[in-house]
């Protein structure tokens, strides 16, 4: 990618793609990976939850189940395969075993197919800690740099917040890469998809600018193409949804976590350029994640030591960014709080 | 328009049958539907036709510049993502509705007096979903993309159910406009001949399907129009409920309400009432038809919008009242009620509810001039009791407290005016081509069905009943539905005794 230099010395020492021994060995069956469980679910509940996704799913699943089973279209598999990861996650607490491939993938005739893909080695996550954050908006600034965004596209915003007591904290809001994306339901063209990572991604060539996605989304992460005058200088590659640059005016664009970064060994731009570390990107299925610090974290264990939370559980979407509640309260003390 | 065209025109007109009583009364309806098309179009005719065409024409030139500069140029931003062209969406729909559903409400009920609306109302809710539905276009960021939502089929997104509901209403509307047009196209081809326009003559010819006025043709043409008004009007609610679910699918509290297709629905009735109230006025000015439009009919649109006036401001008010109580959501309705949108807000209250409902329930001003003007602020305030729905939940902050803006410009402003402008150019030339009254249905219901008078007592009875219960006290036989030969004009008779 464009800051390959810079990142790549990051990424040696970080490590962030791990081995995938150690990945076997982090999951097995006693292994309780379970980050703090977003208010009101049980992990353990059996009752099928009553969720916009089944709901709509139900409706729309005999034409479309039938259909794509009775022409064996291969394409087809990619997305049963990637509703399939997000279905097999119950209540907001990561299942790290269907993320293995091995097991999650038997629930449905549509899962079946997606067997022809290979698994993904990775499911991509994030950790925001507050007690780090100080409000700067180098996050927002380096994301802002590197995709060429105009100063009112905040892929990634920091609002500032007051809690209960009358104190104010920084918190940083990124795409949620909702498990459960509500943007992705209601897009009228499949525009966003929900890629094998667990990346929520937006085909720019493909959207029409109808921006119910952008009314659907309850973080607010959604941001339009409004004009036509964004320069953008010559550019070495191709927009991908991955790093869509140039954007398309007209329509939507959001966070990418970053994702070909992520994939190169990178850190995401934003936590590359947050100089408190408190951004970590994850790997839910390694169970690791890194901040710029160069700190490592073992991501459900850190979850659940922090009381990490996600944000607006009550919306029923599944957030893969987790929030470590503060105000900033580390920075005057040793950031090395990773467990 | 010339003596000699008049005179060939009642002579062309002269083609009934039936006592000499009637016959002028039929020769009228003729001349007065027929006239539109025939005659020399007036200087005042041809003014409005430039002057509409022009604004129109400056609307499509506006959304050419905001093609060119991006939906920015619009006003639109990252929290005011939906604001005008959605609203226009939804009030151009609306009120088709009311035209469509008031026609097929009242031929299901038998409501005699309809006979000299019906057309205008169908033409009318034509003319306007199709504006409304192309305004779909503006409001997308990519709208040469449109076809996809065809192709690539999201059948979870409300925005593709409200695709193929609207379509599906497009089509529904388009039949019940050609159903109770078959026989007038024969009785024009009658009338006028094969040589004075062959090309027109071979077109009505076709599209008259053969229409000769026996009695198998009624049965069976009466049967599918009362069918369509069957089909039209759970139809027209789809559209409407399904319109509101493209908000109240999303989370964003001030949408996300369970009130909210009943809510659409009985303001789409609302303000397509008024508009064809609108219609009804400037077309009986403008072209004369003041003999089978009168007061009467008026005054009974008039109690109807009343009535959903009523219910809209009730529905109005248990939307706000609720959340509003709890106070936990609730910042939209601050914002709506005394805050930033409170001016459009109280605007609506005043001119939407109780101007017009005061205009008709005061016995002076209960008449055309004042009903127009009653159902004008009706149209024009329900369009931004829309725009006060659509912005404080879209510009309200999820995160923070930070309230968006959308701010108005002459791109949005143009394009939303070319369509209103569109409306009455449309009808005017639609009504170049296709007769401006039901020819047919106003001889089934005879002259009594235009000119009876009722006291007014009577008259708000039978709105009540109407409305309430969808019964009607027009006994009658449902004004010739299934009725035999001859002239249907006991429809109405125990209408007049009272």
């Amino acid at each position: 990618m464009r800051k390959l230099s810079r990142n790549r010395q990051a990424s040696d020492e970080l490590s962030l793609i791990p081995q995938e021994s150690c990945a076997v060995s982090q999951q097995g069956q006693n292994c309780p990976i379970t980050p703090a469980a977003p208010v009101g679910e049980a992990a353990g509940d059996d009752e099928k939850e009553f969720s916009r996704r089944r709901f709509l799913t139900m409706l729309g699943a005999a034409a479309g189940a039938a259909a794509a089973i009775g022409s064996g279209i291969e394409l087809l598999s990619y997305r049963a395969y990637a509703q399939s990861m997000s279905m097999t996650s119950k209540g907001g607490v990561p299942d790290t075993n269907n993320w293995s491939g091995d097991s999650g993938m038997t629930g449905s005739g549509a899962a079946d197919m997606a067997s022809t893909l290979a698994p993904p080695t990775h499911q991509w996550a994030m950790v925001i800690d507050l007690r780090n954050c100080n409000g700067c908006q180098s996050c927002t600034a380096a994301c802002q740099k590197a995709h060429y965004l105009t100063p009112d596209q905040t892929w990634i915003k920091v609002f500032a917040l007051t809690n209960s007591v009358g104190q104010t904290y920084h918190m940083p809001r990124p795409c949620m890469q909702c498990e459960n994306p509500p943007c992705l339901h209601v897009c009228p063209v499949h525009a966003t998809f929900r890629q094998d990572q667990g990346v929520v991604l937006v085909n720019q060539d493909r959207c029409i600018g109808c921006r119910m996605c952008m009314a659907a989304c309850p973080y607010e992460a959604r941001y339009f193409n409004w004009n036509s005058n964004v320069k953008y200088p010559p550019l070495p590659v191709q927009a991908t949804p991955e790093f869509p640059v140039p954007q398309r005016e007209g329509t939507v664009g959001k966070c990418t976590f970053c994702v070909g970064n992520l994939n190169h060994g990178l850190l995401s731009e934003c936590a590359a350029g947050c100089a408190m570390g408190a951004i970590y990107n994850g790997d839910l299925k390694t169970d690791v994640g890194v901040n710029s610090m160069g700190t490592t974290i073992k991501m459900s264990t850190f979850l659940y030591d922090n009381d990490a939370v996600t944000f607006k559980p009550e919306q029923n979407t599944h957030p893969r960014v987790w929030y470590i509640l503060g105000h900033g309260q580390s920075l005057s003390t040793d950031t090395a709080s990773a467990s | 328009m010339k003596e000699t065209e008049v005179n060939e025109l009642a002579f062309l007109a002269k083609t009934g049958n039936g006592a000499s009583g009637k016959q002028s009364w039929a020769e009228d309806v003729r001349i007065a539907a027929v006239k539109p098309m025939v005659e020399r179009t007036t200087v005042r005719w041809r003014l409005a036709v430039t002057v509409l065409t022009l604004v129109v024409l400056a609307g499509i030139g506006a959304w050419m510049y905001q093609l060119a500069h991006g939906l920015g140029s619009a006003g639109y931003n990252d929290q005011a993502f939906w604001a005008v062209y959605i609203v226009d969406v939804i009030a151009f729909i609306g009120v088709s509705y009311g035209g469509a559903v008031i026609s097929a409400i009242l031929r299901l009920t038998g409501q005699s007096w309809r006979a000299p609306l019906t057309r205008l109302a169908e033409g009318t809710a034509l003319v306007t979903v199709i504006i409304g539905a192309l305004f779909i276009f503006p409001h997308l960021g990519r709208p040469e993309r449109f076809w996809e939502i065809l192709v690539y089929v999201n059948t979870s997104s409300p925005l593709f159910w409200d695709f193929m509901a609207i379509g599906t209403y497009i089509l529904a509307t388009l039949v019940f406009f050609y159903l109770p047009l078959i026989p007038d196209l024969a009785i024009v081809n009658g009338m006028l001949g094969r040589s004075r326009h062959p090309v027109r003559y071979k077109i009505f010819k076709a599209l008259s399907l053969g229409w000769l006025g026996n009695e198998r043709q009624r049965r069976v043409l009466h049967g599918a129009m009362s069918l369509v008004a069957l089909i039209i009007i759970p139809l027209a609610v789809s559209v409407h409920s399904v319109l509101s679910w493209a908000f109240a699918t999303t989370s964003r509290p001030g949408w996300a309400e369970t009130i909210f297709p009943p809510y659409f629905v009985i303001a789409a009735l609302y303000s397509g009432t008024a508009l064809v109230i609108v219609v009804a006025s400037a077309f009986r000015k403008g072209y004369h038809l003041e003999r089978f439009i009168t007061k009467r009919h008026f005054v009974r649109l008039g109690y109807v919008m009343a009535a959903l006036g009523l219910v809209y401001a009730y529905l109005t008010l248990a939307d706000l009242l609720s959340e509003g109580y709890t106070g936990i959501t609730s910042g939209w309705i601050s914002q709506t009620v005394s805050g930033r949108y409170a001016i459009p807000f109280w605007f609506y209250v005043l001119a939407g509810e109780v101007l017009p409902i005061a205009i008709v329930a005061i016995k002076r001003t209960r008449n055309i001039a004042g009903l127009t003007v009653a159902s004008i602020g009706v149209v024009i305030s329900l369009w931004i009791k829309r725009l006060v729905i659509v912005l404080p939940a879209a510009t309200q902050p999820l995160i923070g407290s930070h309230w968006g803006t959308y701010h108005f410009t002459w791109v949005s402003i143009t394009i939303t005016l070319a369509g209103v402008a569109a409306i009455p150019l449309g009808l005017m030339l639609l009504f170049r081509f296709v007769p401006l009254l039901s020819i047919d249905e106003m001889e089934e219901v005879g002259e009594l069905g235009s000119t009876e008078q009722v006291s007014e007592h009577t008259v708000a009875a039978q709105e009540l009943l109407l409305v309430g219960a969808g019964a009607s006290s027009d006994v009658g036989n449902g004004n010739g539905h299934g009725s035999t030969n001859g002239h249907r004009i006991h429809a109405t008779q125990s209408e007049v005794k009272q």
